[in-house]
């Protein structure tokens, strides 16, 4: 059994991490369903099996309230009962995706109005990375990791500091994360995200044809895509939010130690608890204002 | 020579022709006043140190009187006649001394802001980054010579780079000379019987630390009992006794002139160290002394030829002083190494400084008693080799970064605010629906692709083709565009002439706006003027900047546009913030009541 897989270990074997978006408030106003969308994706996660015999693939669900793994293609516990309309693999990530969604609505607290409906993205990067440093971790010989993120709601500012801590961790162990974003504005998370770390970034058009975007453009290893050529986007939306107020900001205050970004001016740093000089002190002064530019 | 000034009567002379006018003249570090004794006649003179360029004097051994002629700014001059050649002397050297002084002032440039007081290494420092650093001489170059930052600034965020520069210069000490120039030969003048010998400090440091005797001498003699020339005149003479090796006239001197003695008889000093040294000594392990040291002040180290002790001459033994005794005391020197590391003046101060360190070494030495203390010290201090160590780094504060849990628990507050202008007009989900209904058109939707299964076909034919045309479309017009690697940036492919016009604008930016920002809130008037020299530079910038955008091909404008936009809201901003401030300060000073406007 040694032998075998390393003489079909090859430059393309990969394991995909899949992010899947499962908010109810966006997909409720969302002009694709999401049973078409889950039958691209099904699809699609069996295509990628296909590619390789070695591929595996995993499912996490980004849900409202919390994140869990939803499906993992090297597990044996994908038993399910055999429905004739679908393959097993198909029919088992479906009943863990229901078993999720009804422990995610328990979850639900009443949330006033006009919050921004975001799902919990950081958490699901998080857990995600976790898996594949087990991977990493495994012996010699494993695929190359990388994350997909199917992702339709909007950025929660709240969670910048835990997505650029994920992004950063991300580029440190070369994992890259390839995005595909689904809603209507621009998300900047995740533009970022695949520009950090090397990944790919589409907004597509066209949802009905979701599947071939998924195909052309995200199923590709990451051997391949050295001499493939994959869409680019123009310009990466860099905007960050400030500590204090978690508001999307472009000009505010650094602290020079810890680099933490705040919108107004404070005394003290509450990440590293410097105090900020006068501002107009000589070479004690610690918190200098900088502006960070949105490059388009 | 006093502290700051200088009284001396004087004869004030405007040409060499004129009798001169008898007065006294006063020098002080800033100005030059001459006072005529007799108040009715005109030579006062009254002139700032600033406008005197050079001073000629004439020379003592000549048959000229005294005179002192200080030239000035304009090719004029000023003669003073003194009464004798010590007063011109003292006067000549008070100016040299104001002279070398202002010579460093002058040089730096006007600036309203109080002058940084520049040491000459510092100057160095700088000028040697500027040459190193080319991009660094453009900055310098655009700001600082035009005048739209000065000096102080332009290096006030550079700290780290100039002591980095510092620390780069070598630090080692240098040793003393193995050569023994305390013994130095006099050159002779061949007419007369005089010799001269020549002394630099170099020398006399060696000559204290060999002969702790002298030191002490000079210490106590000079300038109470003795000037410093009769000290070195009698110093020499006790050489030259000691080298002709006539303990009977060395001896015979000795008895006429009690400070020749001190030269002539054996350096006590030396002999009690020695003595102090072995008691110290660790036996096992320190061969720092040992007993025959004890004998380097007496002849043949104490050892005699035939076992006998020699009686004769015992009166005479003290005056007696041989070349072994002379070498090893110089190895022993040079192998201390040097104590002193100040800048080596004059006598006096080199004196004093061997004094002191003396003094720190043996208050160091009596403290600790603790031997095995002082053996451990003694390890530590040879593995070191203090010359190579990395220059000591200034303490740094540790940094304590606090629980990231604070965070992720203050999010559920911040959240709950309304942060949708924030992101300007993204999409808010608003849904009236509770989220029981959204949940359960969810599940809803699973039962339905259950039951159905996956769609047929998963993607229509016609969708799938559009898909492709517009991706093919996109990748390829982007990578003519951008280029195949998405990291890849615009600037390597524009012409380098540009590239490097436009990476040098965005340095310049940066500065500028470095400065600008850090300029804000604006409380003194020095601010206000620096600002206001800021925005002008940066309204400089922009017409450079659609210059460029001018001067590249058409194929490459957009790229370029694309580069030069965030340097432009960059700049927009700024002047933006200064245009603001700038009319709240007119409406704050119109607010005042008419007395105060």
């Amino acid at each position: 059994m040694a032998s075998a897989p390393s003489k079909l270990y090859a430059d393309d074997v990969s394991l995909v991490v899949v992010l899947v978006d499962t908010n109810p408030f966006f997909w409720r106003a969302s002009s694709l369903s999401f049973s078409q969308f889950l039958s691209h994706v099904l699809a699609f996660l069996n295509a990628i099996l296909t590619l390789n015999q070695l591929n595996q693939v995993v499912v996490i669900a980004t849900g409202y309230n919390s994140c869990n793994y939803i499906f993992d293609s090297s597990s044996d516990l994908n038993q399910s009962f055999e429905n004739g309309r679908m393959p097993v693999m198909c029919s088992s990530l479906l009943q863990k995706l229901e078993e999720f969604l009804i422990k995610d609505e328990q979850l639900s607290k009443e949330v006033p109005e006009g919050r921004i409906k975001s799902s919990l993205l950081s958490g699901s990067l998080s857990m995600a990375l976790c898996y594949i440093q087990r991977v990493f971790r495994s012996g010699a010989l494993h695929p190359h990791p990388r994350i997909l993120c199917l992702q339709g709601s909007p950025d929660g500012p709240e969670q910048y500091v835990a997505i650029m801590n994920a992004i950063f961790s991300a580029q440190r162990s070369m994992v890259p994360i390839d995005s595909c974003y689904m809603g209507a504005q621009n998300s900047a998370f995740l533009q970022q995200a695949s520009y950090i770390t090397g990944g790919v970034h589409h907004k597509p058009q066209h949802l009905d044809g979701l599947f071939q975007y998924l195909m052309t453009i995200f199923a590709t290893d990451l051997h391949s895509r050295s001499f493939l050529h994959l869409p680019k986007p123009v310009g990466v939306d860099f905007r960050a939010s400030c500590f204090c107020h978690k508001n999307t900001i472009d000009m505010g205050y650094i602290c020079s130690v810890c680099l933490s970004i705040f919108c107004k001016h404070h005394k003290k740093c509450s990440t590293c608890g410097s105090v900020f000089g006068q501002a107009q002190s000589e070479a004690a002064s610690a918190s200098d204002k900088k502006r960070k530019t949105p490059e388009t | 020579m006093t502290g700051g000034h200088v009284t001396k009567r004087a004869k004030y002379k405007t040409t060499i022709k004129d009798p001169g006018t008898p007065g006294t003249l006063r020098m002080t570090l800033e100005k030059i006043l001459f006072v005529p004794h007799n108040p009715k006649s005109a030579g006062k003179l009254d002139v700032e140190f600033r406008f005197i360029k050079g001073q000629k004097h004439t020379k003592e051994g000549s048959n000229k009187p005294p005179w002192l002629n200080l030239t000035n700014n304009q090719n004029g001059s000023f003669i003073f006649e003194f009464e004798n050649y010590s007063d011109l002397q003292d006067c000549r050297d008070f100016v040299g001394k104001v002279l070398a002084k202002s010579g460093e002032v002058s040089e730096k440039p006007t600036v309203t802001y109080p002058d940084e007081q520049l040491s000459a290494a510092e100057m160095e420092l700088r000028i040697k980054l500027l040459q190193e650093d080319s991009e660094l001489q453009t900055l310098h170059k655009q700001f600082v010579l035009s005048g739209v930052l000065t000096e102080a600034e332009f290096w006030a965020t550079r700290k780290k780079l100039l002591d980095r520069e510092a620390n780069k210069k070598t630090k080692q000490r240098l040793g003393f000379k193995s050569a023994m120039i305390s013994d130095i030969k006099p050159s002779t003048d061949g007419r007369t019987n005089k010799v001269t010998f020549n002394l630099t400090p170099e020398i006399i440091l060696q000559i204290f630390a060999e002969k702790p005797a002298v030191h002490r001498a000079f210490l106590t003699y000079v300038p109470n009992k003795m000037s410093e020339r009769d000290f070195w005149t009698k110093y020499f003479r006790a050489e030259y006794l000691h080298s002709t090796k006539n303990s009977v006239a060395a001896a015979a001197e000795a008895a006429e002139d009690e400070e020749l003695a001190v030269f002539l008889k054996q350096d006590d000093i030396l002999a009690s160290e020695s003595r102090w040294k072995i008691r110290r000594v660790d036996p096992t392990l320190d061969m720092d002394a040992d007993e025959g040291d004890d004998y380097t002040h007496l002849p043949d180290h104490g050892i005699f030829r035939d076992g006998s002790k020699e009686v004769t001459e015992s009166e005479n033994e003290l005056y007696r002083r041989t070349l072994s005794q002379d070498i090893n005391r110089h190895a022993a020197v040079v192998l201390e190494g040097r104590a002193v590391d100040v800048e080596l003046e004059d006598t006096r101060s080199v004196a004093e400084a061997l004094a002191q360190s003396k003094q720190e070494s043996s208050t160091k030495g009596e403290s600790d008693g603790d031997t095995s203390r002082e053996r451990l010290g003694r390890v530590s201090r040879m593995t070191e080799i203090e010359d190579l160590q990395a220059p000591n780094i200034l303490p740094l504060a540790p940094l304590c970064i606090k629980d990231p849990r604070d965070y992720f628990d203050s999010q559920q507050a911040n959240a709950l605010r309304t942060s949708g202008d924030a992101l300007g007009g993204t999409e808010q989900i608003k849904c009236s629906l509770s989220s029981q209904e959204v949940y359960g058109s969810l599940r809803q939707s699973i039962s339905v692709i259950k039951a159905i299964g996956l769609k047929d076909p998963i993607v229509k034919p016609e969708v799938a083709h559009q898909v492709f045309d517009a991706l093919t479309q996109s990748i390829s017009t982007t990578k003519y565009n951008i280029g195949k690697n998405p990291q890849e940036s615009v600037l390597d492919r524009l012409p380098k002439k540009i590239k490097e016009e436009l990476l040098h604008h965005w340095t310049s930016i940066l500065e500028l706006l470095r400065h600008f920002w850090s300029s804000y809130p604006i409380t003194t008037s020095y601010l206000y003027t620096k600002v206001n020299r800021l925005k002008d530079a940066m309204s400089h910038i922009y017409p450079q900047l659609e210059e460029i955008k001018g001067s590249v091909p058409s194929d490459l404008r957009h790229q370029v546009s694309l580069l030069i936009r965030p340097m432009h809201q960059a700049l927009d901003a700024a002047i933006q913030h200064y245009e603001a401030d700038m009319q709240k300060r007119s409406m704050r000073s119109g607010e005042r009541p008419n007395g105060y406007a």
